[in-house]
C-alpha cells in the first residue's frame, strides 16, 4: 500500500510544482533576482505548503503510527553544523546557476528535453559524490 | 527592485498541492517527502527503493496531467551546457551533504519550525540570490 500512496503523493507533489510555475526555471531565477527584477512567487509556493503541512502533520504526529507503516519516520539531527552550511550553500550556487531544485528538475523530465535528463543525470552523479564525502570524510 | 510576473494566486494553489502531497506521504508512509532524500535513497539505498522510484514517477506524471487537462506548461531552460552540468553537480552533491533541499528543508523542516532546516533554507536563498546577482538570470 505504500506503493500507491507514493505514486499518488508523488503525482499530486508534480501537479503542484506545474500549477505553481517553479517547473519553469526562469521563474525559479525571477525569485533569486531580488535586486533586479523580481518574482516573489517562490515564497507564496512555501507559504501554501507550509500553511497545510504544518498544522496538519503536528495534529497526525501523535497518532501512534502511519496508516501503511510501522513508525513516523523524523529526523533528529538538529545540529547546524559545517555539512548543512557548505551543502546547503552548494545547492544555492547550483540553484542560481539554473533554476533548478530537485523536484522539479526530476518533473522536467517530462518534458523531454536533453538538457533536463542531462541536468538530472549529474545531478544523481552529485547525490554520489556527495555520498562519499559523507561517509568518508577523513579521505577529504 | 521592480517586481515582475508575480502570479500570487498559482504559486500559492500550487504550494497548497504540495502541502496536501507532503502531508499523505507523511500520514501514510510515516517519512517526510524531501525530494533529494527521495532521489538519492532510490539508487543510493535498497530500503524503500520501489516506493522512492514510484513518487518520483509520480512527479514525472504531474506535469503530463496537468498539460492534458489543456493547461500549457511554460519551462524555459536557457543555460549552457557547462553550467547546466555543473550546476546538476553542485545542486546534487550540495544536497546530500546538507541533507535536503526546497522540500525537505524547506518545506518539511519549516513546518517542524526544525533550527536546523529554517539555517539551510537561508543559506541556500542567500547563495542563490548572490551567485543570480553575480551571473546574472
Amino acid at each position: 500500500m505504500t506503493k500507491l500512496s507514493s505514486l499518488i503523493s508523488g503525482i499530486i507533489f508534480g501537479f503542484g510544482l506545474t500549477i505553481s510555475g517553479m517547473v519553469n526555471p526562469q521563474k525559479v531565477l525571477g525569485f533569486l533576482n531580488i535586486f533586479d527584477a523580481w518574482d516573489p512567487s517562490l515564497i507564496f509556493v512555501m507559504i501554501g505548503a507550509i500553511l497545510i503541512f504544518s498544522p496538519l502533520h503536528f495534529i497526525f504526529k501523535r497518532k501512534s503510527r502511519p496508516f501503511f507503516a510501522q513508525s513516523f519516520i523524523i529526523s533528529s539531527n538538529n545540529d547546524i553544523d559545517k555539512n548543512l552550511i557548505l551543502g546547503a550553500s552548494l545547492f544555492g550556487i547550483g540553484w542560481g546557476l539554473v533554476g533548478f531544485c530537485p523536484g522539479p528538475a526530476i518533473s522536467a523530465i517530462s518534458f523531454s528535453n536533453t538538457n533536463v535528463y542531462l541536468f538530472v543525470l549529474f545531478m544523481f552523479i552529485g547525490f554520489f559524490l556527495g555520498n562519499i564525502f559523507q561517509t568518508k570524510k577523513h579521505f577529504i | 527592485m521592480n517586481i515582475i510576473n508575480f502570479t500570487p494566486l498559482s504559486a500559492l494553489t500550487g504550494g497548497l498541492l504540495i502541502g496536501f502531497a507532503v502531508f499523505l506521504f507523511f500520514i501514510f508512509n510515516g517519512r517526510l517527502a524531501g525530494v533529494s532524500s527521495v532521489a538519492s535513497d532510490s539508487f543510493l539505498k535498497s530500503t524503500n527503493r520501489i516506493d522512492n522510484l514510484l513518487f518520483l514517477l509520480g512527479l514525472i506524471i504531474g506535469p503530463i496531467l496537468y498539460s492534458l487537462s489543456g493547461n500549457e506548461i511554460e519551462s524555459v531552460l536557457t543555460n549552457s551546457l557547462p553550467l547546466i552540468i555543473i550546476g546538476g553537480l553542485l545542486v546534487g552533491v550540495g544536497t546530500k551533504i546538507a541533507n535536503g533541499c526546497t522540500s525537505g528543508h524547506g518545506v518539511c523542516g519549516v513546518s517542524r519550525f526544525s533550527i536546523r532546516s529554517i539555517v539551510a533554507t537561508i543559506s541556500f536563498i542567500l547563495t542563490g540570490v548572490v551567485t543570480v546577482l553575480i551571473f546574472g538570470v
